[in-house]
């Protein structure tokens, strides 16, 4: 009876044993995932805090609205950036907002369930988003600019608009499989065409997310810098023409980060900045645009 | 009625025509990079990946593209092995610990994390995180280890591998954390519960009930960010101290290195001749090969996983 109790005793207490150290071991890994959470956000406050701290000291009227001045001599500004940045990336939007709505209308609405050619097109659309840019600078280069003889905006929007084109295509998809059935339906009883419901039901009730997957797509594309060296190359000068170079802020930033002068570093934060307000005004323009606008208004 | 069907195969049509051009995109690419890149690989064969000379001087040329290759796969692991473990934390923090008002927010700002144009990065790098790393980081391991761990050696300068490798970790760990919660959100509750119910703790379930469910999709999902960290340039260009031919080789951590995209951006402007421009897009073909075969393994497993398992989850 005795040496039982005993036993009993013993097993008690490794158990208890082995469950606090279960326990140890869990509370471990949860601080540790607290840990890196906080990791990753240390980054994200250092950036924003030093693009604002450095940047807003460097912008002023002149810094928006004129061309670089002498090297090194800290006068002058990055509008050319800021105007070709525009050109560049509403130029590449334009080629690639419709053509990755209408492939993404494909998938989600024309494609054949278990198709080969849907799941290729899927498929590699996935893998080219994951391509790196400059890869895709080369497009540019070899297709454009050694056909012009010129380094050129059509190079740089190209480029940019094969690496917009998966991003919409995927956005659009998914939106458009979350519309209901019933709507599909409800138009087709009515005699309209696939055409028709298609256009005139099922997108404008997916506008939104539409919408939204492009404005994701053109911030996306709007920070590149490595296909622009080889495409659009950069200069001091204003928009000479569609065959022409042409200036962006993400070349400008480099290209004044790598310049020895404080002066210099200066603008690259300006810039850094401006091209964070540009994409935040853009995110923050199209949440006004969406809640302003309910999704089935354009159906009535 | 017969106008409705005209407009029905005009309609289809457009949208078959505009998906084959997404396909066509990718043929684009590939045409691209080789009909670019065959100058220099005719000139010096299958030399051009093995050697290791860069020499654009007119009448003495001779490129080798080996100490890029090796500098892109150190750069791209190192931060593999510090952005994945540090990844998988915050995705079973957000999935499997946190409450929803504390996952929301936190999945907001990664995703923020993500959306920061990688230039911004590298600015920020160059001019503020690079003497965090060298002062915090590598000086120590650097005093601690530089007598026996020849990977320790030299004096740490940060601009080099190491610090483009932690900034690559910085990168990529937004898009594989969001990949793999992705992931995990399919595994079935009941996994989870079944776990729960003989007693573990919640750690316990995690490894034993979750990450066994979708392995696949979380190897697919470091695959994407090894992916991303191979094929990113400008930030690399800006930190990893951009040396050429031999001495690119890195022979430790504190190495300056170069990677293949970093040289394409490096030189690309200043290319001397045909011969030249061509080995520098022969780069952008290596690089090309490479993301393309981790991609498509990605993809596959990735996809595998999800599908599977919200079939699973449906029944």
């Amino acid at each position: 009876m005795n040496s039982n109790n005993n036993y009993r005793d013993i097993v008690q207490e490794t158990v208890t044993k082995k469950y606090k150290k279960r326990l140890f071991v869990n509370k471990l890994v949860t601080i540790f995932t607290v840990v890196c959470v906080i990791a990753a956000i240390v980054p994200l406050c250092s950036i924003l805090f030093e693009v604002i701290k450095n940047g807003i000291s460097a912008i002023s009227f002149e810094f928006l609205t004129q061309p670089q001045g002498s090297i090194g001599s800290g006068s002058g500004g990055i509008a050319p950036a800021i105007q070709g940045t525009i050109i560049v990336v509403g130029l590449a939007s334009l080629i690639a907002a419709p053509i990755g709505i209408l492939t993404g209308i494909y998938l989600s609405e024309f494609a054949k369930e278990g198709g080969a050619f849907p799941y290729l097109v899927r498929f590699f659309n996935d893998v080219l988003t994951g391509l790196p840019s400059i890869v895709i600078g080369i497009v540019g280069y070899v297709l454009i600019v050694l056909a012009l003889g010129s380094f050129s905006v059509l190079a740089g929007s190209l480029s940019l608009s094969i690496i917009m084109i998966p991003i919409v295509v995927r956005v659009t998809e998914e939106t458009l499989k979350i519309v209901p059935h019933s709507l599909r339906e409800a138009g087709y009883s009515l005699g309209l065409s696939k055409a028709k419901v298609t256009l005139r039901i099922v997108v404008p009730a997916a506008k939104n997310g539409i919408l939204t997957g492009i404005v994701i797509a053109i911030s996306r594309i709007a920070g590149e810098t490595a296909p622009l060296i080889m495409t659009i190359l950069g200069t001091s000068l204003f928009f000479s023409g569609i065959t022409g170079p042409v200036d962006a802020l993400p070349l400008r930033i480099w290209r004044l980060a790598s310049q020895p002068y404080e002066s210099a570093h200066a603008f690259g934060w300006g810039s850094a900045l401006i091209l964070i307000l540009m994409i935040l005004a853009l995110s923050l323009g199209l949440r006004y645009f969406v809640q302003k606008r309910s999704p089935f208004k354009g159906m009535a | 009625m017969v106008r409705n069907k005209k407009h029905d195969k005009l309609f289809t049509g457009l949208v078959v025509g505009t998906a084959a051009y997404t396909l066509l995109m990718v043929g684009l690419v590939a045409f691209s990079v080789t009909k670019g890149s065959l100058d220099i690989f005719m000139e010096e064969g299958i030399q051009f990946i093995t050697g290791s000379d860069w020499n654009a001087v007119e009448g003495r040329e001779s490129f080798g593209a080996y100490p890029y290759i090796i500098g892109t796969l150190l750069s791209s692991a190192i931060a593999l092995a510090i952005g994945l473990p540090i990844s998988l934390a915050i995705a079973v923090f957000i999935s499997e610990i946190a409450p929803p008002r504390i996952g929301t927010p936190l999945s907001f700002i990664t995703e923020l994390l993500a959306a920061v144009p990688s230039i911004i990065y590298g600015l920020w790098a160059l001019f503020v995180f690079r003497f965090w790393v060298r002062d915090i980081i590598e000086k120590p391991l650097y005093d601690a280890f530089h007598g026996y761990l020849p990977f320790f050696a030299k004096t740490p300068f940060g601009l080099d591998i190491f610090t483009a490798g932690i900034v690559l970790a910085i990168m990529i760990i937004p898009i594989i954390s969001s990949i793999c919660r992705e992931v995990m959100r399919v595994v079935p509750d009941s996994q989870r519960e079944a776990a729960y119910s003989l007693g573990a703790t919640r750690w316990e379930t995690v490894r034993t009930a979750v990450f066994p469910y979708v392995k696949s999709g979380l190897v697919g999902a470091s695959m994407l960010g090894l992916g991303r960290a191979i094929g990113e340039t400008i930030l690399v260009t800006m930190i990893i101290g951009n040396v050429i031919g031999p001495n690119a080789i890195p022979t430790s951590f504190f190495s300056q290195g170069q990677t293949l995209s970093s040289l394409v951006a490096n030189e690309f402007n200043e290319a001397s001749s045909d011969l030249h421009l061509s080995a520098l897009i022969a780069l952008g073909a290596i690089l090309f090969i490479l993301t393309m075969g981790v991609n498509i393994v990605a993809r596959l497993l990735v996809k595998k996983k999800i599908k599977v398992s919200s079939g699973a989850k449906a029944q």
